[in-house]
């Protein structure tokens, strides 16, 4: 079903994400790691983080680039272990990324909107 | 005739098994995140009964584990990104022991400031 | 004098390991041991072998569950507790015992076009190619490859993938994408690009590992992946 530059730039978009996402994945284990000294609660995570515009789009990004990345591996991962082949399985994981990216931004609207 | 472990068993291999593993373990988890963090939708208190979870001794375990799995998978892809876009050379071999080092050093960190 | 304890495999896709007892020689190789078994023990035993020294590749086998040359295998090398397991080649049908059939392997050469092809005749001057220029660098990291199909036997994506080229196949092809005088690259970037092709693969770098010449495939893949970006995105496949 699909051709060949289809698949090319699959994988491209695969590692761009993954060159975005290694800097976001940097940033975010700063911050978690920062976040969690003290314990948690919401009132000091939404403290941080409500009307936060820079915050806000730097999560819209990373949330971007993780329903990008995670369905083309997720991809991979279906046609080798299990078989899988075909516009099944490209439907399928375009849907898990579609899923992804509104759960991500909904997420992203709740905590920093 | 099929390959079996003793075909597989070296560094490179293990790595990619590490990097596999922990992609479909980080991508199972995703929706769970998002959902908790969606919680924040519904009030400080909803996040708030969510976030009473990360008391728990055993959560902050996992949580120490899915640093590790996060700081795995992308040291280990920054590893890969540079085996296949930038020229081949001898050092490029050491870069799993800087990965899994560096990864090591995240879970650590996060792990004495959860406890 | 010790006697060695060796598992053959023996029939063709469903079979079984026979146990032969081999006496242990020094600077005994695998192959001394199979053509011992072929000779002296059992003369229905099916094995290929050519040259004997390490130049041809054809006693390629799985040797304890690596494949490898068995001329070039000393049995003190891998034998534990005097005992070593020999089967054919993984990821190839089995024709009989150790032999495998390499067709597929070569039609998937042939499929990455790992076939030069030029345009100058005899009445044309020799072609310049410089030796320490990059490209030339890089096909003679590369182009030493004999064909023996060890690494695509050990390579897992080949097992996962059937379709997959394989690291021979493709290795073969880098070294003609960068052959200033060959004249099919852009074709030859859409032969191996795609599910298929280079972009299957995912360094896990056992054919580098196993590679009796040293040649490291996942080298050349990577390679192929950065000119077949390079040439989507300028449109080129």
């Amino acid at each position: 079903m699909m051709n060949i530059r289809t698949q090319v730039l699959l994988w491209t978009a695969q590692r761009a994400s993954a060159a975005v996402l290694a800097l976001c994945v940097l940033v975010h284990l700063i911050t978690i790691i920062y976040a969690v000294k003290n314990g948690l609660t919401a009132a000091e995570v939404l403290g941080r983080t409500r009307g936060n515009p820079g915050w806000a789009a730097f999560y819209a990004l990373f949330v971007a680039a993780v329903a990008v990345h995670a369905p083309i591996g997720l991809r991979t991962i279906l046609s080798e272990m299990l078989g899988w082949r075909g516009a099944a399985l490209d439907l399928l994981v375009l849907a898990v990324g579609i899923a992804l990216a509104l759960w991500g931004w909904r997420a992203v609207w709740g905590v920093f909107v | 005739m099929k390959n079996d472990f003793r075909a597989r068993n070296h560094p490179a291999y293990w790595a990619f098994i590490a990097h596999r593993a922990s992609g479909l373990l980080l991508a199972l988890f995703l929706p769970f995140h998002f959902w908790a963090l969606g919680q924040a939708l519904h009030g400080a208190e909803a996040l708030d009964g969510f976030l009473r979870w990360t008391e728990y001794p055993l959560v902050k375990f996992a949580e120490t584990g899915l640093v590790l799995l996060l700081a795995a998978h992308m040291t280990g892809g920054v590893r890969l990104l540079m085996l296949e876009f930038l020229a081949w050379r001898d050092w490029q071999q050491n870069l799993l022991a800087i990965a899994a080092g560096a990864s090591l050093v995240a879970g650590l960190a996060f792990a004495l400031n959860v406890i | 004098m010790s006697t060695l304890r060796v598992s053959v495999w023996r029939g063709a896709e469903s079979g079984e390991f026979r146990i032969y007892e081999v006496p242990r020689l020094e600077s005994q190789t695998v192959l001394d041991v199979v053509t011992y078994i072929q000779r002296s023990l059992d003369q229905t035993l099916s094995y290929r072998f050519a040259c004997r020294v390490g130049m041809c590749g054809s006693c390629a086998m799985t040797v304890n569950g690596k494949a490898r040359w068995t001329c070039r295998t000393h049995v003190a090398g891998v034998a534990e507790d005097d005992q070593i397991e020999i089967a054919p080649l993984a990821n190839l049908p089995v024709i009989k015992d150790l032999v495998a059939d390499m067709s597929r392997f070569f039609d998937k050469w042939a499929q990455a076009k790992g076939r030069f092809q030029g345009t100058r005749t005899r009445a044309d001057d020799f072609a310049r190619v410089l030796p320490d220029s990059p490209q030339r660098e890089a096909v003679d990291a590369a182009i030493e490859c004999i064909g023996c199909g060890v690494c695509y036997s050990a390579c897992d994506v080949v097992t996962w993938n059937p379709e997959y080229l394989g690291p021979a196949a493709l290795n073969r092809a880098w070294t003609l994408v960068n052959d200033v005088r060959d004249t099919a690259r852009a074709a030859r970037l859409a032969a191996v690009a795609g599910d298929a092709g280079c972009h299957a693969c995912h360094t896990h770098m056992s054919c580098t590992e196993r590679c009796p010449k040293n040649l490291a495939p996942t080298a050349s893949i990577a390679g192929l992946k950065r000119a077949v970006a390079a040439a989507a995105l300028k449109g080129e496949i």
